[in-house]
């Protein structure tokens, strides 16, 4: 659970720099933080001030994050080890971590595996686990904080879905589900949430140069770096955007392959 | 049953969720305690929010929302003694006891305000010099501490939580139970003589001379041209002097109107104010008043209309805009006070950040433990808060912060936002803190009792 456990509770909160009128410190939650996009959005957010709370099951990877963000002195991140998979923690380790960030500004959700089956057979086991940690693992953060927030009427959530989640190809059919189950459902929270003065943006990135883009075959036109996404997804996040293309070139190119006929679709080897 | 909310300061400068219950009985406050306590979740005492910063703002823990606990249980009108539930406004108050002949002998800038969180602040009013805070007019309270206990306190009877729990921002407890002793009044209105000043020293010679002469006293300074201001000074009408004590009153007679001109809603003038939020604006605005000050005049205004300023613009507040403002009170000894004013006050024009609005007071020490009197005076000054000025205004009260200290100066924590640990520390003074803490120990073993106020000037 929470690495600071030996901690007793006076020295956590403590250690956070008060919120003033001069210096306000937002607060996020930042679910799959460890490495690729979630490292760089943290070290993005810290830099803008940002108050977090950051979440990875590899907690060693996530001690290390967090103590490079706070190297100055100045405690700007807090680490929970989680599993995503471990559905049942998250109501009460949400209020723990609301509690000691002192507030909810922003919520995102950027855990997510990839285990591309390969184009003989398929995976049903591989397929299950994606649905499992991409989807379910989304939807046992999603509904809680969009309650809290919409009983609050303040705060946005970020969901990082994909391009993935626009067309189901033959490459990936359990990446394609799992990411389009995400969206459908950011979107749905979306409409939800909207009247009650919660905004929720979706990130559909492409190619994005980290471990998970290493381990999947095929050419990857646009990588872009962790970095690079973080800081457009950052401005995403202030321009209040809905949907969000990282690489912004995509938005085009899946435009063009969502109206790309399915006589056509099935018959391509993408 | 706790809903997640957003809250805010007066100042509407901070805004942050917290899990708020609205308890009715001193056994659900305590509830609340042991729901906080197996949640692992700190709790923080609110009337009526209007502190300008943390004081009543617990993000992301318990907010106990006390308004509800709002029955004057007790009024003897022989007397003029009340016994009062937290929740009760001072709105409630006087015009419960007006009617009858009495007044609030301390009363602050807005009637909006709880008598519990007048108690946690320990305010101060235009008469502080003459009948010092809120707290010496208590003649006793009860609270509920953390640990369950409920504990009865007077000036005698259980003194060390009396002078301290008084002005402690509810960081020891929570009050259930006021008692407080109203001053007789022979008038609804009140002599109210204004002159104008030239320079800040002529206001602070004012302010002192006038004091022994007057009820209550007040300056407006214009901070600005750093100096321009005016002194409205008031005193009680004894009796006989009005004719008509029975009528003035009433609350009739006392309400503020509601309309300018008899025409436009006054609840839309900070809309029409706003515009003028910005240096150039209210210089042209300090100027226009400081040209009508010039007359020196006397007349009789209601109680209502003299006391509670803030309330005359209904909302004035947003009229500072999205980010909001600040306010920076300072509480200097007489002898250092125009010296560091003068530096501050300069400071800021140097800077390019004046504030807007500078009020000053006469005061006396008092016997609380996290007192902020002083043999002197006090400057208010309020701040417009915009994304650009943040770090620059931040940067501005730091600097503040280390004249007023070097001046022997003190804070008060309805008001600034800014002030770190460390400077608590040197004006609270080490043994003050150390008795301070060791006092929170025993009422709140399992230090529950927190507030974003607390954890800035006592943890971090």
């Amino acid at each position: 659970m929470n690495l600071q456990t030996h901690l007793e509770k006076d020295e956590m909160t403590s250690s956070l720099t008060p919120s003033t009128p001069l210096q306000p410190r937002k607060r996020a939650i930042l679910v799959g933080a460890s490495t690729g996009l979630g490292a760089a959005l943290a070290k993005k957010l810290a830099r803008h001030g940002w108050t977090l709370a950051l979440l990875s099951r590899r907690s060693a990877v996530l001690a290390d994050l967090c103590a490079g963000l706070n190297a100055d002195g100045v405690t700007r991140a807090l680490a929970y080890e989680h599993d995503v998979m471990n559905y049942a923690e998250v109501p009460a380790l949400l209020k723990r971590i609301v509690a000691d960030l002192g507030g909810l500004d922003l919520f995102i959700f950027n855990s997510g595996i990839n285990l591309p089956p390969g184009l003989e057979k398929m995976n049903a086991t591989d397929d299950i686990q994606m649905i499992a940690t991409n989807l379910s693992g989304a939807i046992a953060w999603l509904a809680p904080v969009g309650d809290l927030m919409k009983e609050s009427k303040s705060g946005m959530i970020v969901g990082i879905s994909s391009v993935a989640g626009d067309r189901g190809r033959i490459a990936n059919p359990g990446y394609n589900t799992s990411k389009a189950g995400m969206t459908t459902y950011l979107e749905a929270l979306r409409n939800r949430l909207t009247r009650h003065g919660v905004h929720v943006l979706t990130v559909k990135p492409g190619f994005i140069a980290t471990d998970m883009l290493r381990s999947s075959a095929g050419p990857k036109p646009f990588t872009i770096t962790p970095e690079r996404a973080a800081d457009d997804i950052y401005k995403a996040i202030l321009k209040r955007k809905q949907t969000f293309y990282t690489h912004p070139i995509w938005k085009w190119i899946m435009l063009a392959i969502q109206h790309v006929p399915s006589v056509i679709f099935r018959r391509l080897s993408f | 049953m706790t809903k997640f909310s957003t809250l805010e300061n007066f100042g509407h400068s901070l805004r942050v969720q917290s899990y708020l219950i609205q308890p009715r009985s001193a056994d659900e406050i305590y509830e609340a305690f042991r729901l906080a306590k197996r949640d692992g979740l700190t709790v923080t005492a609110r009337g009526a929010g209007r502190s300008y910063n943390d004081a009543a703002m617990n993000g992301g823990g318990l907010v106990l929302d006390l308004s509800a606990m709002n029955q004057i249980s007790e009024w003897d009108p022989a007397t003029g003694q009340v016994r009062c539930e937290a929740g009760v406004t001072l709105r409630q108050l006087w015009q419960r006891v007006l009617p009858d002949g009495w007044w609030p002998p301390v009363v602050s800038g807005t009637m909006t305000t709880t008598l519990g969180g007048c108690l946690a602040a320990n305010i101060h009013g235009k008469n502080n010099f003459r009948m010092g805070t809120i707290g010496e007019h208590v003649t006793a309270f009860t609270a509920i501490l953390p640990t369950g206990a409920e504990v009865t306190c007077t000036p005698k009877k259980n003194a060390d939580l009396f002078y301290a729990m008084i002005g402690g921002y509810g960081m020891l407890g929570v009050f259930t139970s006021i008692s407080l002793q109203m001053k007789r009044m022979h008038s609804g209105l009140l002599e109210v003589h204004a002159w104008p000043t030239r320079t800040l020293a002529e206001q602070l010679q004012s302010l002192e001379d006038g004091a022994p002469k007057f009820d209550y006293i007040v300056g407006w300074l214009d901070c600005i041209t750093v100096g321009h201001g005016q002194i409205h000074a008031a005193n009680y009408l004894h009796e006989g002097e009005d004719p008509d004590a029975q009528k003035t009153m009433q609350l009739d007679y006392q309400s503020l109107p509601s309309r300018m001109f008899g025409v436009m809603p006054k609840s839309l003038l900070h809309f029409f104010m706003s515009p003028f939020m910005n240096n150039f604006g209210t210089w042209g605005v300090n100027t226009a008043k400081y040209i009508a000050s010039l007359r020196r005049h006397v007349f009789r205004q209601s109680h209502a209309a003299f006391h509670f300023l803030l309330d005359y613009v209904p909302s004035w507040e947003l009229s500072y805009g999205r980010a909001g403002l600040i306010q920076y009170q300072s509480f200097l000894p007489k002898e250092t006070a125009l010296q560091a004013w003068t530096e501050i006050l300069t400071l800021a024009k140097k800077r390019g950040l004046p504030s807007y609005l500078g009020v000053t007071k006469r005061h006396r020490p008092d016997k609380f433990l996290l007192t902020h009197a002083v043999d002197g005076f006090s400057l208010a000054m309020d701040f417009k808060i915009t994304d650009a000025n943040r770090t620059r205004l931040h940067q501005l009260t730091q600097e503040f912060d280390r004249i007023v200290l070097d001046a022997g100066g003190r804070f008060y924590f309805a008001k600034n936002s800014e002030t770190t640990a460390e400077t608590a520390r040197a004006f609270y003074g080490e043994e003050t803190v150390e008795r301070f803490k060791r006092l929170k120990k025993r009422c709140d073993p399992n230090g529950l009792l927190e507030s974003d106020l607390y954890r800035r000037i006592f943890v971090s």
